[in-house]
């Protein structure tokens, strides 16, 4: 078989996409039908450059999604003839080619790329959910009350805040720090905010009704607290609570402390967000109106300052995710956490760069992959803003 | 102000002590002082010979006061064995009387680096005014860089001038530098085009900076921070050209280049000032990325080694050096926002 030229490439490189231009295109095609009944996500089709980073987005999402029909051959095996070739060179056995060429292990690039999308979709919108969660839960009270607490959470804020990110991932992400169980402590804590946040959401607002509250409540502890269980422990490790047999998400511990670490980092951010916006909502009308109807603080909070504060709350998430993605891919460009078999972008850049000038194609395919899936939502939360701005 | 001034200090030591406590006790924990101890005796020495090394030198009293001695207000430690006295700060050799009752950062001891078999302070100077080269130039480049986008892009909100400097921001925010690095190194050092204008690597910059070695480590860390700024300095300038003083003027008859110029750009500028100041952190990743990428044996660079290695006093070192540098540049974009907005600065 011969090389492939540019073009040739460009073309091949198409067709493996298929899965996810149909799905974009169905997704394009029903929004904009449907765009007026949407809300925000309808408007959001009404801004070429909110469109432009949605694309971005969606792209990557299914390319995480479809990866496993995407990718042309397997993600870790080694031909020895393909170290470092050329784009588009065919394999000695006649069955393909490695279209975005080999790295140093020979390795196909292509299929790492689109394999190294799906960590980062499962990792960087999850680990920026959970920072919100943390973020909301302790933003509003320190916003809403003041004093003493906001004093208090603010510092420990600042303390983290005023931590170099890349110290602190270099302090925490190392194999000793996972052997004295430290990580899995700090999931602890971290992970029981859902939990809180959920269960204080319906108490507030079914409190009235004690019975349908009390189902609803008992409901999210026993998922809730079975998931927690599961996600924070690990028979082997310093904290083992469920036996095995029970134990059904194995997080490793590495990717534990990879999550559990830029979460983190992420919350306190979150936290000034929120606490900042409650203390602007917090003197409007319809506040003083609950307060005066008698409503308690939380459902206040959550209720009445939560929702009207979604706008700039959704318009930081997309942006957040950006930056999770970027720390994920700094933790990799360092070697650090992720393994370095990992196709994640980060670590494949890590890899990449030492051959960077002879053979620059193993490192650019990631750092271009990595570029436009923040780019994307960089320009998602272009467009929410300014469409959310509009009313 | 002066009350001001001592609270933000006050919090500011506050929030030192605490993220040093807190970085001791992550770099002193067992297992890093398990592996100190089999890399100064060697890796196959069984538990009880790790206890007592470790015993010898200090590390088996309580967290607290180690930190009490690396700080330097608690005394250090000695020992008796064998009629020899030893102790933290009795150097070898030295009459134990001689030595002094303190020894710690506040005293300028920082320890001896266990990787680059050196003091810590003398390893940390030298590396340190590596970056603060680099550093300089980033600044040379960046501030003027993105103030001159900012302000072109404010001063006629919508336009396409706007539009697509705006756009520009977005793209290099969105480039961490271990993107934009790798790209820029394969457009302009590597054989995929042909350019080779500079070279992939500023490792030569060390002894002898020129054009070629050092453009693209700039280069990488001022694209970052360009986008971030010129957006603050972009959103600040079209607020105050929406002002009513700006609309008088120009109904007066100024031309709108001297409105720019005169009127507009120094309240505009007041905004990105504490941006700018408050970009020093992430300058910080930047450097570490960059020195990493670039193999520049500055500041960044000792981090990751020794992070790498374990070395422990010359990674304490090194946090140091980097929270002080965040907690200082927070305290001056505080005290100079109060200080450059007459509105705050006069009530």
């Amino acid at each position: 078989m011969d090389e492939l030229s540019s073009g040739a490439i460009l073309l091949a490189v198409i067709k493996r996409f298929l899965p996810v231009w149909i799905a974009l295109i169905v997704t394009f095609a029903v929004s904009i039908r449907y765009k007026r009944r949407l809300g925000l996500y309808g408007r959001l089709f009404d801004s070429t450059i909110g469109m432009i980073g949605f694309a971005l987005v969606m792209f990557w999402v299914f390319t995480a999604l479809f990866s496993d029909l995407i990718v042309t051959r397997d993600v870790l095996s080694q031909i020895s003839g393909m170290k470092n070739k050329v784009p588009g060179t065919p394999v000695p056995d006649g069955s393909g080619w490695y279209l975005f060429g080999g790295d140093h292990l020979g390795r196909d690039v292509f299929s790492r790329m689109v394999a190294g999308s799906r960590v980062v979709i499962e990792i960087a919108p999850l680990a920026t959910l959970f920072a919100f969660m943390v973020g909301i839960t302790l933003g509003l009270p320190a916003g809403y009350y003041g004093g003493k607490l906001d004093a208090g959470l603010s510092f420990l804020a600042n303390l983290i805040l005023a931590f170099p990110v890349i110290l602190l991932f270099y302090l925490l992400v190392t194999p000793e720090i996972v052997e004295t169980g430290l990580p899995q402590y700090i999931a602890i804590v971290l992970f029981l905010f859902p939990i809180i946040f959920l269960m204080v959401l319906v108490n507030s607002r079914y409190y009235v009704m004690p019975a349908f509250r009390t189902k609803v409540l008992t409901l999210i502890a026993v998922i809730g607290g079975y998931l927690y269980l599961s996600l924070v422990g690990e028979v082997g490790t310093r904290v083992a609570v469920l036996p095995n047999a029970l134990d059904l998400i194995h997080v490793p511990g590495n990717i534990l402390i990879v999550f559990v670490s830029v979460v983190f980092v992420n919350s306190p951010t979150v936290f000034r967000i929120v606490r900042g916006l409650t203390l602007d909502i917090k003197t409007r009308d319809y506040v003083s109106a609950a307060q005066t109807r008698g409503e308690r603080p939380w459902y206040i909070m959550l209720w009445e300052i939560l929702p009207n504060a979604r706008g700039p709350l959704i318009v930081d998430f997309c942006l957040r995710i950006g930056y999770t993605t970027i720390l994920l891919g700094t933790l990799g460009f360092f070697g650090l956490g992720l393994s370095p078999e990992s196709p994640d972008w980060g670590s494949t850049i890590n890899a990449g760069r030492k051959l960077l000038t002879i053979a620059p194609h193993p490192a650019i395919v990631p750092a271009l992959a990595l570029m436009s899936l923040v780019l994307g939502l960089n320009l998602l939360a272009d467009g929410l803003r300014e469409e959310s701005l509009k009313d | 102000m002066l009350k001001f001034l001592l609270r933000r200090f006050a919090i500011m030591v506050l929030t030192a002590l605490c993220l040093t406590l807190v970085v001791f006790f992550l770099t002193n924990l067992p297992p890093n002082l398990e592996k100190l101890a089999k890399s100064e005796v060697g890796s196959r020495i069984t538990d009880e010979a790790v206890a007592s090394w470790l015993m010898k030198n200090g590390y088996d009293r309580p967290l607290l006061v180690r930190y009490g001695e690396w700080l330097g207000v608690a005394p250090g430690w000695t020992r008796e064995d064998e009629g020899v006295t030893t102790g933290r700060c009795i150097a070898h050799g030295q009459d134990p009387a001689t030595a002094p009752r303190f020894c710690g950062v506040l005293q300028g001891d920082w320890g001896y680096s266990s990787f680059f078999k050196a003091p810590v302070a003398q390893k940390l100077g030298y590396h340190l005014g590596l970056t603060g080269i680099l550093m300089f130039w980033v600044m040379v480049l960046m501030v003027p860089a993105a103030l001159l986008i900012g302000v072109l892009a404010g001063m006629r909100e919508g336009s396409k001038l706007d539009r697509s400097l705006s756009t520009f921001s977005i793209a290099s925010t969105a480039t961490p530098e271990y993107v934009s690095g790798v790209i820029l190194i394969a457009v302009f050092a590597s054989s995929m085009f042909g350019l080779k204008w500079f070279k992939g690597t500023a490792s030569g910059a060390m002894d002898d900076i020129t054009f070629d070695n050092f453009f693209l480590p700039v280069l990488t860390i001022a694209l970052y921070g360009i986008g971030y700024i010129a957006r603050m300095t972009r959103a600040s300038m079209t607020e105050v050209m929406t002002a009513q003083y700006i609309r008088t003027a120009r109904l007066k008859g100024v031309s709108f280049g001297k409105v720019v110029t005169r009127h507009a750009l120094r309240n505009a500028l007041i905004a990105p000032f504490t941006v700018i100041m408050l970009q020093f952190p992430w300058l910080l990743n930047g450097v570490v990325i960059v020195e990493t990428l670039f193999s520049y044996k500055g500041f960044g660079w000792t981090l990751v080694q020794a992070a790498g290695n374990n070395d422990i006093p010359l990674l304490l070192g090194c946090s140091v050096v980097a929270v002080f540098v965040v907690l200082v540049t927070q305290l001056i974009s505080d005290v100079g926002y109060v200080f450059l907005n007459p509105r705050i600065r006069i009530s």
